[in-house]
């Protein structure tokens, strides 16, 4: 999913254009909702039957890496390989008050970077659906000393809606193995 | 070249620092580099330790990559299909001889200058051998260094570096029980588990808090109101984050003395499945037949029921809800790396895995609802040790001091409240270590402390 290849550029004429911005306004506005903490509102931008998937990176051996090296949606263990209910129990528990690990809580700027428009259905003119690809640098300050940086790719399924889009895949390829954190508190 | 330990800390200073007689220890043991480098010497080469599991290392030739204390180990499989661990260190200038974390190879190869051992250890290539080493090196001197002690219990693999370490069973001693409920067969079946995945983060934390956190320190259930107000067990009732399946057992929080520790159930003898996995009917149907098979299987042993413990020094586990097995790595005085293998029976349909893996993500680990809060309080508890003040003053282990034992609920020391009794018993067991004793204090078995065990 994250090596989904992007489309030649031939084809590419002022509704692609128009449409790449449209998609960075939506991504911009996304990650604002994240930073300003209005995690309801948020969610109201998942699809029902979203998929929100991080796996672990695993250092292996050249030549497996297409196989082996990241753990896999719908198998074992990842970081996260959750749906909506799972996101909304987590923006219940942060709005609980006493979810100690975000409260008080954390200091977050998500950065979105490097986006592509890796796929469009059925057109760019009339887009119903869009796999587009991003860079995430997300910083963590939390209490005094705490600070933590998440960077890496992520690659987004978006479907229309109205006059707006949802999130219906998101998978984000974290930059680490070992993970150097000590929560994974925060939404990417 | 000795391997023995040396005691780093005067035994006057341990014995004032860990006073568990009157339920005090010293906030040093959590902050000072004389006490994480005394334990690395003196309980990680002596203890056994947790190192991966079969089911990682199913062929000849496979190898997970682990760790024991703070060295980096390999777990193998060798080509005749034997088990070893080995220091993750070249023998030459003491290069990382894999790393990868996981896979299937016939030689580990040295990056460095190119030694290669076989998959039993031995070193064999070594460039230019004949011209610049003939009569001098001689290889069967030069294998990987090898734990001295490996044991194979049920799939999970355990090792210790002193030669003089007793059996695996009698380190475990009665808390084997313990260990059975997490690595059985749902159903009763003795073993057959397998690993689905491993956790690693790194976490600013002493090591201590999380064991301890798993000893039984069932008093810390408010830190987690937050996820039970929401809700997230497998069914996902409100006031939950894991099934209620002991409804009616009655708890138990047991020590054993060689230092492990748990809080488990004990079920009456007629007692009934409690419905669980509510928000997957099928889910729910598997786990009823697991529990009656269980039940006829164990009969008056299936009234124990486990919940979650610590197996002296660093190895955590969640026996039922999310079944897991975690080692809590020292890297410094207050940094800890967390490693976490999720178990599920092997032979268990797959969309019982799924359900499974799905609530173990979301319960456990740095990304766990529940497990996120720990951190917090073990992060905080190390930083806030730290001021020179702080240290003055002993952390309080004073709970159910006087609550007698019952003595019919078995093997152990088994309270029926809440209490420190757990942790008492793991720090005295933990300052034996300090000291340098013989394995028979070690294992609880001499006078002096049989008399501290008789609290």
């Amino acid at each position: 999913m994250s090596d989904v290849k992007e489309r030649p550029a031939s084809r590419r004429g002022l509704a692609w254009y128009e449409l790449k911005q449209d998609i960075e306004d939506f991504l911009y506005q996304e990650a604002d909702l994240l930073d300003q903490r209005r995690f309801k509102e948020w969610l109201d931008l998942l699809a029902e039957d979203l998929v929100y998937f991080m796996p672990i990176r695993r250092n292996v051996k050249f030549g497996q890496h297409a196989e082996k090296e990241n753990t896999r949606q719908g198998e074992g263990i990842s970081w996260f390989d959750e749906d909506k209910w799972t996101l909304g129990k987590r923006v219940d528990q942060i709005l609980t008050g006493v979810h100690y690990a975000e409260e008080p809580l954390s200091r977050v700027t998500h950065m979105v970077s490097n986006v592509r428009l890796l796929d469009v259905s059925p057109s760019a003119e009339d887009p119903e659906q869009v796999t587009v690809g991003c860079r995430f640098l997300v910083y963590q300050n939390r209490v005094e000393y705490e600070n933590y940086t998440f960077i890496g790719r992520r690659t987004d399924t978006l479907r229309r809606n109205g006059s707006s889009w949802l999130i219906a895949r998101r998978e984000l390829i974290l930059e680490q193995n070992v993970l150097l954190a000590k929560n994974l508190s925060i939404f990417f | 070249m000795s391997l023995l330990p040396q005691a780093t800390i005067d035994a006057a200073r341990i014995a004032s620092d860990i006073d568990p007689d009157r339920g005090l220890v010293s906030r040093e043991i959590f902050v000072s580099p004389e006490y994480h480098r005394a334990e690395l010497e003196t309980v990680f080469t002596r203890a056994w330790l947790f190192v991966g599991h079969e089911s990682q290392v199913p062929n000849p030739g496979d190898f997970f990559v682990s760790r024991m204390g703070d060295g980096s180990v390999i777990l193998c499989r060798d080509s005749r299909g034997d088990v070893h661990v080995f220091l993750n260190s070249c023998r030459h200038r003491g290069m990382k001889v894999c790393r990868y974390e996981q896979g299937n190879t016939s030689l580990f190869i040295c990056p460095y200058h190119s030694w290669s051992y076989t998959t039993d250890g031995k070193l064999q290539g070594v460039p230019l051998y004949r011209v610049l080493y003939e009569g001098q090196l001689d290889r069967e001197d030069w294998s990987l260094i090898e734990v001295p002690k490996l044991a194979v219990y049920k799939g999970t693999v355990w090792a210790s570096w002193d030669p003089e370490a007793p059996e695996f069973h009698t380190y475990m001693g009665d808390a084997i029980a313990h260990l059975d409920q997490v690595l059985d067969c749902r159903d009763g079946r003795p073993g057959g588990s397998e690993v689905i995945g491993v956790h690693k983060w790194v976490f600013p934390s002493n090591w201590k808090f999380a064991a301890e956190n798993f000893l039984g320190d069932s008093y810390h259930n408010p830190s987690h109101r937050s996820v039970d107000m929401v809700g997230m067990s497998p069914s996902a009732k409100p006031g939950q984050r894991r099934d209620n399946e002991y409804a009616k057992a009655k708890r138990i929080w047991v020590g054993f003395p060689q230092g492990h520790g748990m809080t488990a159930g004990i079920a009456p003898s007629d007692n009934v499945y409690e419905p669980t996995y509510a928000q997957h009917p099928e889910i729910d149907e598997y786990f009823r037949h697991c529990f009656n098979e269980r039940k006829r299987r164990l009969g008056e042993k299936a009234r124990l029921l486990p919940l979650v413990g610590n197996f002296f020094p660093n190895t955590s586990f969640h026996g039922r809800q999310p079944r897991s097995l975690c080692v809590w790595h020292p890297h410094s005085p207050t940094e800890t790396e967390g490693w976490r293998f999720f178990l599920v029976d092997a032979d268990a349909p797959a969309a019982v895995k799924d359900v499974l893996r799905r609530y173990y993500m979301r319960y456990s680990g740095p990304a766990g609802m529940t497990e996120q809060d720990d951190m917090e309080n073990w992060l905080y508890a190390t930083a806030a040790s730290k001021g020179t003040v702080a240290r003055r003053y002993p952390l309080n282990y004073q709970m159910s001091m006087d609550a007698p034992n019952a003595t019919d609920l078995g093997p152990g020391q088994v309270a029926t409240q809440m209490t420190d009794q757990t942790p008492r018993n793991f720090y005295r067991a933990y300052a034996r270590y300090l000291r340098g004793d013989a394995w028979a204090s070690l294992l609880g078995h001499d006078q002096h402390t049989a008399r501290e065990a008789a609290e």
